[in-house]
């Protein structure tokens, strides 16, 4: 090979190096502005006031976002009712069930919920299912529930995706055998078949967990916002998301420290999120 | 013929015989009421979660039609007529400068990791790492962050060009990741033959890898897209929300520097305020024909990928 032939590998070698390092470098980024705007405002409210504080208003410089993690939790607890009992269920459908012109008329249609915009679904919440809960029961509809509604059809694309994945990887072995001793189809599915995707599956709940927790735009149009841990399903509800997302904008000092601190609580719940996701999918591979 | 199987849970009778469906695989009949249950779970689950896709799908539909007038397209967004056409524009613009600066990232970092990287090198493993992290992050975090670094710190305010930068972080790992599975899927016969023809690695890579991982990497540029044509939380604090064009034939490169208010952040805005809720209906409409339009795209490309292996 040629000298320039080396020197441009030589280059081209690096170039792609630094661009793998883009990613490194984003995440570094990423956690020294959040960490850096944020845990001042931590240290200056005080970290027990902050987390566990039940009060907050800003107009007094009082900041405990306590009853915003519990909302976020209740809406992601709620989201996981409802979707993931339909989202496993129909990734198994879509996996051993379905026939094959079915599962193709069905595929895009989980492809093309999984791209809607997720203002598409909070004004979709706002406009059908904020109404009919408010014809079910007194009160503006905005609530808890209509979030884990909405929170719970937006998962569902993930959990199926995920989920089916890891059932159409399980080897043909493992259902034949089933069958062989005598299991029915059914029996071989959920016996069989869907403990051994049990890590893929799994996976696929925390990826939904990980979205509905995150998930900002749906839920401050459904949720009512109001800074108070609900007492029923129907009460309003408001996320750390939401709070950052009403207030930044017009957020200043503290305020807007305690706001971008809120930001921090959020991103730690994700990282060990996908820390947990990353742990299983690991364990599911050595197996 | 009837057989009875014995089990250590039960004695059940099962019958062998012709496979119930044409593909000719052996299945046992269902006659056990829980196997009956089961199956009956399994198909409600499946229709619910149809009829539920159905029903948003439908409504935007019927609603959404009536709703799109000549005069949403118009070029100006005035208070009397919230036009989308501005921010329809904006969108596009906003989109492509976002995968400007992904995709070139994204496909260098895809190809230094199958191509170039030692397997199970450190260097390697902190990057699949990162790209995890960033896939998980949610798009307020996003948001909050391009806030922190591109608007106040970098002094870009509320732009075109920090939303496109923002974006362009939280799409990378999609980029990556797809890119990534396309070039994988490169059978190494064309590796080697091409390094048999005394090619070096840059030139294989470029003259024989990329062009046949093409499609698969479209695909994931096509789904990266979709990312950034339907994202609020990200672009609010970053690109602002004015309703207008930046102004590229009078500002030149600086209109990038210009507030622009994406069609999923006018959507937004109007469903909000609560008093265009008519227009909000044609926005939807006019969201979710573009993700279909992006996902039948992406899959008509998968497909062509899948005949050419």
């Amino acid at each position: 090979m040629s000298f320039g032939g080396t020197l441009r590998e030589g280059v081209a070698h690096v170039v792609l190096a630094a661009t793998a390092a883009v990613s490194i470098a984003a995440v570094a980024l990423i956690c020294v502005f959040l960490f850096a705007n944020g845990i001042p405002g931590i240290a200056q409210i005080g970290l027990p006031d902050f987390l566990f504080g039940m009060t907050w208003r800003p107009g007094n410089d009082i900041y405990g976002i306590f009853p915003m993690i519990v909302g976020s939790v209740y809406v992601t607890a709620g989201a996981i009712v409802v979707g993931v009992p339909a989202g496993i269920l129909c990734a198994i459908f879509l996996s051993r069930f379905a026939s094959g012109r079915i599962a193709s008329l069905m595929t895009p249609c989980i492809e093309l919920l999984a791209g809607i915009s997720s203002v598409v679904f909070g004004f979709f919440g706002l406009v059908v299912i904020v109404p009919l809960i408010r014809a079910m029961h007194p009160g503006s509809g905005l609530s808890l529930l209509a979030a884990a509604l909405i929170l719970g059809f937006m998962i569902l694309p993930t959990i199926i995706t995920v989920a089916r994945n890891s059932l159409d990887a399980v080897p043909a072995s493992y259902y034949e055998g089933s069958l062989a001793l005598g299991a029915t189809h059914e029996r071989s599915v959920f016996r069989v078949l869907v403990p051994a995707a049990a890590s893929g599956i799994i996976a696929g709940i925390v990826l939904g967990v990980c979205r509905a927790i995150g998930e900002t735009m749906a839920v401050v149009m459904v949720a009512g916002n109001q800074v108070l841990i609900p007492s029923s399903i129907f009460d309003g509800v408001r996320t750390m998301t939401a709070n950052i997302v009403l207030e930044m904008g017009y957020a200043a000092g503290l305020h807007r420290e305690a706001l971008i601190a809120t930001g921090v609580v959020l991103f730690v719940f994700v990282l060990v999120l996908t820390l947990v996701v990353n742990t299983i999918k690991k364990r599911g591979e050595a197996r | 013929m009837t057989w009875y199987v014995s089990n250590p849970a039960t004695l059940r009778k099962v019958t062998l015989g012709p496979a119930s469906d044409d593909s000719g695989r052996f299945e046992a009949p269902a006659h056990t009421t829980s196997a009956l249950a089961l199956r009956g779970l399994v198909y409600v689950a499946a229709f619910v979660v149809m009829m539920a896709f159905l029903l948003i799908m439908g409504y935007v539909l019927a609603n959404g039609l009536p709703a799109l007038t000549p005069d949403l397209f118009a070029w100006e967004y005035t208070s009397a007529n919230v036009s989308l056409m501005p921010a329809l524009v904006n969108t596009l613009l906003m989109a492509f400068l976002s995968l400007l600066l992904a995709v070139p990232i994204g496909v260098g970092a895809a190809i230094y990791l199958v191509e170039y990287a030692k397997r199970g090198s450190r260097f390697v493993a902190l990057v699949r790492m990162t790209a995890e992290t960033l896939q998980g992050i949610p798009s307020i975090i996003y948001g909050l962050f391009g806030l922190l670094f591109f608007v106040s710190m970098l002094h870009w305010g509320l732009s075109l060009l920090s939303g496109a930068c923002t974006l362009a972080i939280m799409v990378l790992p999609i980029v990556m990741r797809t890119s990534e599975e396309a070039l994988l899927a490169v059978p190494d016969s064309y590796r080697q033959g091409s390094f048999g023809l005394g090619a070096g690695r840059l030139r294989t890579v470029l003259r024989c890898v990329l062009p046949s991982a093409l499609p698969g990497i479209t695909g994931g540029v096509i789904l990266s897209l979709g990312r950034c044509v339907g994202e609020v939380a990200a672009l609010i604090f970053t690109a602002g929300s004015i309703a207008a064009i930046p102004d590229f034939a009078g500002q030149g490169i600086f209109a990038l520097f210009d507030s622009a208010r994406t069609l999923a952040v006018h959507m937004y805005v109007l469903a909000s305020e609560g008093f265009h809720i008519q227009e909000a209906y044609a926005t939807a409409l006019v969201l979710l024909v573009l993700v279909a339009l992006l996902n039948a795209g992406a899959s008509a490309l998968t497909k062509r990928l899948r005949k050419d292996n």
